[in-house]
């Protein structure tokens, strides 16, 4: 190009000006800004709980022993299980069948008996089910608990030796009462964030392409830079003021400890916008569509930030291709980022390593999106 | 009239995939769906690392490490010299779990007294960590059980575990019949909700309109292709579900179309009311999108529904896919008859009589 025009940050302010002026009047981006993230948070920090917190079970007692009552009687007392007695096999299947309970514990016709018979192992049976594998682990985990805490009660009532002479002793770090939400709820801010940043910004942009609004923005002596800021900026400070919306119903709603600094949260949230602003431009530059835009960045940034940053499924768990993917996507690090900081506060190695690979891809996103920008109509 | 129908049938599945960003809307979720979530969503716990700080020296302790080496749930463990390198390692998120040997574990073992482990869990990942504690456990106890046996000491009871429908919880066992529904729900909705705004920004509405077809006719020459598209779709995705992934398939290939039909008519229904509502393609998609988020979320699809608040399980109720997982769940791994699926079957029902006659009203109203 033969005429480059000088910078002004006076040209600068009023694109600013102008740009704030089209979010604020559009009533759509109010709504992806404030009321999407109210709404999500709401959804994903009440509707996803992995937590299987009183899970209804079914209890069946062949033997009418006392040994059986007590068990049965251990069962019903523990805060975790909701307990429904059945008097046969058959009910108990058919509640397991649709989904009435998730489990069941069965004590056989000859439990007392063989208790009492040396060298034989009376069995109890843990049926869960299996269609849910999530609640079906924490069901077996809470019987077998349950199991475990009867069978102390009764040796220590019989004077007897310990009966489990090797037990684990948990403790919860960061979490002491293990709620799921405690984790999900500072994930989500980062799906919310792609989604401003991302989603929002590819449509807009797009919107000025099919409008034919950005061809008259071109023609005027506006820098590339000023243009590209004079874009990211107001989203930046939309982005800004969503995460401190999510932040404070985070902490005040859903009680989610926020144990960091809020300058490294604002830092972090700085860079990842980096990346979705930067992404969600990209998309609309290149595809120059808003419906193709919205595709693409739901495809792009969206689905991505949902599965493969690690804020419900563990990145671990994973086969290897999928995971050296997670690698590449900035969601990964900004949730890792945020459950640090929500619940641990401050842990140099984690956080540095997280922000060295958003800054890294902040300044790729953006560095592309200067370079497939230009100022010219084609 | 049926030929009228079909002409119109036809000419919208035509559309559908001539048009390259209609065809891509129909293939690439497909695609991605079976490609990336069997392997990508899972909450089992896998390939975790164990971090283990041994203050102990006695035999009973080397054992308990090297049973713990061989468990499958943990093909790596981290052995730490301090109580500051194991904090270090659940810190920096190393390691999922860590395990404490207090320094007079062996001597506790050896003379028959309660001997304990230390479980450290990462809370910011806590049901994973949860999830990787109770396979350790199995590991501990099992060790002091036969320990115990030996020492003849054998306890009195024991728990056998059997997981029904699904022996080794896999996943993927609860995952696919699940994508099978969400296809069927991206499918039946993107078809119907793009179909009224496409023609009304193409300008192609008021031809339809002075053609003989009836309001009502139009609206099931609509709704029509996008079953078809959904079933395809959903079809793909089961046969990969059933051959590729081996989920076993118990219950009855019919039963699973009805219900497929009742689900996508209810969808049809909603996407023709966004359709008619919105002025523009990205208006009925954002549409869309704000729909099935809320919808996915709500259905017990990461979370049980069970675990929800009871405003959420009531909004869950009113969630046609939070029924349709059930039943296609109920079909696949538990091979559940009409007589079982008819209880999430009629509130489908419900909502399909629902959104269809609002989807009706809302066409009548702003298109006809």
């Amino acid at each position: 190009m033969s005429y480059a025009p000088s910078p002004s940050v006076r040209r600068l302010l009023a694109l600013c000006r102008k740009e704030s002026f089209q979010i604020v009047r559009d009533p759509s981006s109010i709504v992806i800004a404030f009321v999407l993230p109210i709404a999500l948070l709401m959804i994903f920090g009440y509707g996803v709980n992995l937590d299987a917190n009183r899970v209804r079970v079914g209890v069946l007692l062949e033997d009418s022993g006392p040994d059986a009552a007590h068990f049965a009687a251990t069962l019903t007392a523990s805060p975790y299980l909701e307990t429904h007695v059945a008097t046969s096999r058959a009910a108990l299947d058919g509640w397991l069948d649709t989904g009435k309970i998730r489990g069941m514990a069965i004590v056989q016709a000859d439990f007392g008996a063989r208790l009492e018979r040396p060298g034989d192992q009376a069995p109890i049976e843990i049926v869960t089910d299996g269609a849910e594998p999530n609640t079906a682990n924490f069901v077996a985990a809470y019987l077998s608990g349950a199991w475990r805490s009867w069978m102390t009660q009764r040796a220590a009532d019989r004077g007897l030796v310990s009966v489990a002479p090797i037990e684990v002793i948990p403790r919860y770090w960061f979490n002491s009462a293990a709620k799921s939400k405690n984790f999900i709820v500072p994930g989500s801010i980062a799906i919310i964030m792609t989604i401003i940043g991302a989603l929002l910004t590819s449509l807009v942009v797009a919107r000025e392409w099919e409008r034919g609004t950005m061809e008259a923005l071109l023609s005027t002596p506006v820098t590339r830079t000023e243009l590209l800021l004079s874009k990211i900026l107001p989203y930046y400070v939309l982005g800004i003021a969503s995460m401190l919306l999510c932040l404070a119903i985070g902490v005040w709603q859903f009680g989610v400890p926020f144990r960091g600094s809020l300058l490294l949260l604002i830092v972090f949230t700085t860079l990842f916008l980096g990346s979705s602003l930067g992404l969600g431009l990209l998309l609309s530059t290149v595809t120059r569509n808003q419906f193709n835009a919205a595709q693409a960045a739901l495809n792009a940034a969206f689905l991505p930030a949902t599965m493969l940053s690690g804020f419900v499924y563990e990145i671990s768990s994973m086969p290897p291709v999928i995971r050296a993917v997670t690698y590449l996507i900035p969601a990964r690090y900004f949730v890792g980022a945020l459950q640090t900081l929500f619940q641990a506060g401050f842990v140099g190695h984690v956080l540095l390593q997280d922000f060295l690979f958003l800054t890294v891809s902040a300044v790729f996103f953006l560095g592309f999106t200067a370079l497939k920008t230009r100022r010219r109509l084609d | 009239m049926f030929w009228r129908l079909l002409t119109l049938v036809t000419k919208e599945l035509q559309l559908a995939f001539r048009d390259p960003q209609s065809r891509r809307l129909l293939v690439l979720p497909v695609i991605l769906q079976l490609a990336l979530f069997p392997f990508a969503a899972t909450l089992e716990v896998k390939n975790s690392t164990l971090a283990i700080l041994n203050e102990d020296q006695g035999a009973a302790s080397v054992e308990l490490l090297q049973r713990l080496a061989i468990a499958r749930a943990f093909p790596k463990i981290l052995k730490v010299g301090s109580q500051r390198e194991l904090a270090r390692c659940i810190d920096e998120q190393q390691a999922l779990l860590g395990l404490e040997i207090p320094s007079d574990f062996s001597r506790s073992v050896a003379a028959g007294r309660a001997a304990h482990v230390l479980a450290i869990i990462d809370g910011r990942r806590s049901n994973s960590a949860q999830i990787a504690m109770g396979y350790a456990q199995t590991v501990i106890e099992g060790y002091g059980a036969e320990r115990a046996a030996a020492a003849g000491f054998s306890l009195p009871s024991t728990v056998i575990v059997r997981h029904k429908y699904n022996p080794n919880l896999e996943y993927r066992w609860f995952m696919l019949p699940v994508l099978v529904a969400i296809i069927t729900t991206l499918g039946s909705l993107i078809v119907t909700a793009l179909s009224v705004a496409r023609e009304r920004e193409q300008g192609t509405l008021d031809q339809l309109l002075v053609s003989p077809l009836t309001p009502g006719m139009i609206m099931v020459g609509k709704t029509i292709p996008a079953l078809i598209i959904a079933f395809g779709q959903a079809t793909v995705i089961a046969l990969a579900a059933v051959f590729i992934y081996r989920v076993p398939f118990l219950g009855s290939v019919w039963l699973l179309y009805l219900s497929m039909l009742f689900y996508g008519l209810s969808l049809a229904g909603f996407g023709l009311f966004i359709s008619s509502l919105c002025e523009t393609q990205q208006q009925a998609f954002l549409g869309v999108f704000a729909f099935m988020v809320p919808a996915v979320m709500l259905s017990g699809f990461i979370g049980p529904v069970e675990n929800m608040p009871p405003i959420f399980r009531g909004l869950s109720w009113i969630d046609p896919l939070s029924h349709f997982i059930v039943i296609v769940k109920g079909i696949f791994l538990k091979g559940h008859g009409f007589a079982i699926v008819w209880p999430n079957l009629w509130p489908l029902l419900l909502i399909t009589a629902f959104t269809m006659s609002a989807g009706f009203w809302m066409f009548r109203r702003r298109v006809a």
